[in-house]
């Protein structure tokens, strides 16, 4: 078979003037920018090296003022944004890394190898900080799971993630999902990983000292994932079908060997720089190590392994082949890397050298064909302040009355449909599918609010969780975004954790649009505002724009994932309630807030109206006093009330835990249906054993939170009394059956 | 009593394999690497799971032809004990020391949760110390792990008690049930489900705990050295 060869590539002349250089996405003034900064015109591999480079994905340069917003130090801060990944301290000696990255539009084309090179690049954001990678979660988010389409992407989404992750052996512990006709054509699929390091083998990616040479690892550079980075910045199209060899293909075995040899060769202590092939692969990781150091790179292109014969420079520089890595040693211990890699049977070569000219120069057949200088390409591209406008929708939903539709007397059938929801029901059927416990430290397992990881060694364990409601956001980004912050915060708490830092992944539309401009702009300061009061810092993250298909923009979901730190392992709680005759305490107060709620959505067909309101100042109170009780060996169990509010919180508890419930409650003036299903925030149930209920009570109430004891846990029923009154009365195990069956039968 | 872990490329429960030892019996414990060729030093080879070569081609049919190999067939004659848990087991099977084979799951999913498993013959070295038919919980995590043996074959399994565990609730197809076979000497064990997943409370379950005391027990018991330790 004859080999592909590349179509001749356009002349400078004719890239500027037949405007080539505008389908990867560089506007005019770009390109005149660029031409000041070459001093020439740039040819054929220039442009495109610029065009990555300068894409959104890459230069942040429609978010960059936004996430300028964000607070990013702290005491406990070791690392903020700008490298791989970012770190916090955790005490001896010991750090935890972390990053949430999205695959957002390879997914939607090729949800499998989407999906599953969404995952290798996030662990490779870890293990090249020099960090060992712990655990995997994953925010996804899909249409209404009900068209063939939907049920396809959900299903090979799911498998791309299980397929990569359980091969290279790190468990996948938690996340969540949404379905919502918002996310029809555009599913998000968001990858964090998290990892272990000592403080004194934290890595960086900057190529230091003039003269050493520049390795490359991994398998050979092939033509897959060309000018991913530019489409993952513009909006999906019927066309976008046809850039499916924009999507990477991943191979999780390689980079299980790369990682181990890598890690291998860190523990060396000899590394001076290393960095991850992701985005924009050669171009990024060269140019970007170069930057920070404040130097240049030659790349002698002849050098790179390549898996294809005739591959031109353009395409070796822009190509995004997965699991490769670049770093810098000195001469001297070149033989000493070399033979890691050898061991591991992975592809290691020197394909460059550290100058000090502050230049990328590019070398092929002995010819230099491309010389660019670094900062423009790292630090140099516009940043845009778009316009912003309050979208009417928003406007709109201010005098819609969530309490319009008559109140449903079947609460029970509510509560059924609730938790036969997609968003609601039990997701094993995703979690099934991945190991979530090789490496055995998952002390607790996907299914309760956070996920627990026990740290090797010590009496610790890492908490760690995704969280974002898009209704929440889309009806009012600030409160949404305060939120994502505010719930995360709450399930790491339950599980007995105290919140450390966030990473976010801020998926919206297209930033053109001032509507969605505006949603960002909102969004992020209500998450800020959110990590002030919590003191949860970000440290590091995503940005995934131009989110939208035919029908429009996908909810503004700006996914927050954050780690906490369990003291001791005595601490980790879960949501399952645990014996007869324990009392249940609910904490915090129910209003009418049905706006944006999953009662709203399932039963009513409609998302509108304000979302719940959440006081900073309370939730912090609350969080404060759950996580002293906890410590104080007060607890059996804690859940936080989040989408279908007390009534699903209650049967969640009860399935979980295999158990009844008795409650008793007040509707304090609100509709019955109001009470059982509003989503008000900084509400959390506590279970204690009944010798403990009263001493809990009053450590809670002493801090200020209102709590109140409302029942206990027993038989075989839920039931609650509204007034006095039946509201519900179920079988566990018929609440449990619907829960259990409602995704795998949708997906049958 | 000295156990060694082998390492494929590829192999991810070494870590967890090598901790169950060194947590549950605190004894000597060596990772080997896959190109090793003397395997003298170990009286038990454990097999751990993970995707060896990337289980591409099939299941361990790479990791066959590794040089560690035949010196894990050398030490099985010798009567050392063998344990391939998981991917260890499609190993075994592939190098022909244990019979059958492993195929996809019926569900053609990954699948990875607890399993409840029948202790059938609890007089092999590697389940003593469990009791005639208890169950217990061990975790299985695999796609490939649907047991398959012709008639013939299922028949001497049965005959010569080589049946060690079968699943109360079958999750992947598996002929019979079968969780986990011995070889006839019943010096080798391989298994699906993962007992150095079920070796503290924290992770679920500590059932897994007795299959690495029973590996001890009766190694001293046969080496006459009561209690070293």
């Amino acid at each position: 078979m004859a080999q592909q060869v590349s179509a001749k590539e356009p002349t400078a002349e004719q890239i500027k003037d037949q405007k080539i250089y505008s389908q990867f996405g560089v506007s005019d003034s770009e390109y005149e920018l660029i031409c000041s900064f070459m001093g020439r015109l740039p040819n054929y591999t220039e442009i495109g090296v610029f065009s990555v480079m300068w894409s959104e994905h890459c230069a942040y340069k429609n978010s960059k003022p936004l996430l300028r917003r964000f607070p990013v130090s702290g005491p406990l801060v070791l690392m903020g944004p700008g490298e791989g990944a970012g770190i916090v301290d955790i005490g001896d000696n010991q750090a935890v890394v972390f990053k949430i990255e999205s695959h957002n539009h390879p997914s939607a084309v090729e949800p499998y190898q989407g999906a599953a090179t969404g995952v290798g690049g996030i662990i490779r954001d870890i293990f090249s900080m020099g960090a060992r990678p712990v655990a995997i979660l994953n925010s996804l988010r899909f249409g209404k799971l009900e068209s063939d389409r939907v049920k396809y992407l959900f299903e090979h989404v799911v498998s791309g993630i299980a397929g990569y992750g359980n091969c290279i052996g790190i468990p996948t512990v938690g996340g969540e999902v949404m379905f919502d006709n918002s996310y029809d054509g555009n599913p998000l699929v968001n990858a964090m990983c998290v990892g272990l390091i000592d403080h004194d083998k934290i890595q960086r990616g900057v190529a230091k000292g003039v003269g050493n040479p520049v390795f490359y690892v991994g398998p050979p550079t092939g033509r897959d994932g060309i000018h991913g980075a530019t489409f993952a910045s513009v909006e999906l199209s019927e066309e976008s079908e046809a850039k499916k060899t924009a999507v990477q293909v991943g191979d999780p075995f390689m980079e299980k060997l790369v990682m181990e040899a890598c890690l291998e060769l860190i523990d060396t202590g000899i590394v001076l720089g290393i960095q991850d092939m992701g985005a924009a692969g050669l171009t990024c990781s060269s140019s970007e190590m170069a930057s920070k150091a404040g130097n240049g790179l030659e790349l002698y292109l002849d050098q790179v392994p390549q898996r294809e014969e005739g591959m031109t420079p353009y395409e070796m520089m822009l190509s995004e082949s997965q699991e490769r890595m670049l770093f810098v040693v000195e001469p001297k211990d070149e033989a000493q890397a070399q033979e890691i890699f050898d061991r591991w049977g992975v592809i290691c070569c020197k394909v460059g050298k550290v100058t000090d000219d502050g230049r990328l120069k590019l070398f092929h057949h002995g010819e230099v064909v491309g010389d660019m200088p670094v900062t423009a390409l790292v630090d140099e591209c516009p940043v845009y302040d778009k316009p912003s406008s309050v979208p009417a929708y928003y406007q709109e939903n201010a005098s819609v009355d969530t309490l319009r539709y008559e109140e449903v007397t079947d609460l029970g059938g509510a509560l059924k449909k609730v938790l036969a929801s997609p968003t609601v029901a039990s997701k094993s059927w995703i979690y099934n599918q991945y190991d979530y416990m090789v490496r055995t430290s998952t002390a607790v397992r996907p299914g309760s609010d956070a996920a627990v990881v026990t740290i090797n060694g010590t009496r610790k364990g890492l908490a760690m969780t995704t969280d974002c409601n898009g209704r929440y956001v889309y009806l009012d980004p600030e409160v949404g975004g305060k939120i994502a912050v505010g719930e995360a915060a709450r399930n790491i708490v339950c599980s007995g954790g105290q919140p450390l830092a966030i990473t976010d992944n801020l998926n919206f539309g297209s930033p053109e649009k001032p509507d969605i401009f505006w949603q960002m702009e909102r969004a992020v300061d209500g998450m800020a505002e959110a990590c002030r009061v919590l003191d949860t810092p970000v440290i590091g993250g995503n940005v995934s724009l131009y989110n939208e298909n035919a029908t429009g923009a996908i909810y503004p979901t700006p996914v927050v994932g954050m780690v906490g730190l369990v003291e001791d392992t005595d601490h980790i709680t879960t949501q399952a309630f645990k014996s007869e005759g324990d009392a249940i305490l609910l904490l915090g107060e129910t209003r009418a807030e049905l706006g944006g709620s999953e009662f709203q959505y399932a039963v009513h067909g409609v998302t509108e109206g304000r979302p719940p309101q959440l006081d900073l100042a309370v939730e912090r109170k609350l969080l404060d006093a759950v996580l002293g009780a906890i410590r104080s060996g007060l607890v059996r169990s804690a859940h936080d009330l989040s989408e279908g509010g007390l009534a699903a919180a209650l049967a969640e508890s009860c399935i979980s835990g295999r158990i009844g419930a008795n409650v008793e409650l007040a509707s304090n003036g609100l509709r019955r249906d109001v009470a059982l299903f509003s989503e008000s925030q900084s509400r959390i149930l506590l279970t204690a054993s009944s010798d403990k209920a009263e001493e809990l009570r009053a450590y809670i109430a002493a801090a200020g939170v209102p709590v109140q004891v409302i029942g206990s846990v027993g038989g075989d029923r839920l039931r609650v009394n509204l007034d006095g009154s039946s509201a519900l009365d179920e079988p566990v195990a018929e609440l449990t059956t619907i829960w259990e069956d409602a995704i795998p039968c949708l997906m049958k | 009593m000295k156990f060694a872990v082998l390492v494929f490329p590829g192999s991810n429960c070494d870590i967890d394999c090598y901790k169950a030892v060194q947590e549950t019996l605190g004894e000597p414990v060596d990772y080997v690497w896959h190109t090793a060729t003397d395997l003298s030093a170990y009286d038990c080879i454990i097999v751990p799971g993970g995707f060896s070569y990337g289980d591409y081609l099939r299941c361990g049919a790479i990791s066959q032809f590794a040089p560690v190999m035949n010196e894990v067939a050398k030490a099985a004659e010798q009567g050392k004990y063998v344990l391939g848990i998981c991917n260890g087991f499609q190993i075994l099977t592939e190098a022909g020391l244990l019979p059958g084979a492993l195929r996809r799951n019926e569900s053609i999913k990954f699948r990875c949760h607890d399993t409840t498993l029948k202790v059938v013959n609890y007089k092999t070295p590697f389940t003593k110390d469990y009791a005639e038919g208890e169950e217990i919980v061990i975790p299985i995590a695999h796609g490939e792990g649907n047991y398959y043996c012709d008639e013939e074959t299922l028949a001497s399994l049965k005959a010569n008690n080589q049946i060690v565990f079968t699943y109360t609730d079958n999750p992947n197809g598996s002929v019979a049930d079968i969780a986990g076979i011995s070889n006839e000497r019943g010096n080798v064990v391989g298994m699906m489900p993962h007992p150095e997943r079920a070796v503290n409370t924290l992770l679920g379950s500590e059932d897994g705990k007795r299959m690495f005391s029973s590996i001890l027990k009766t190694w001293r018991d046969t080496h006459g050295t009561a209690s070293v330790r």
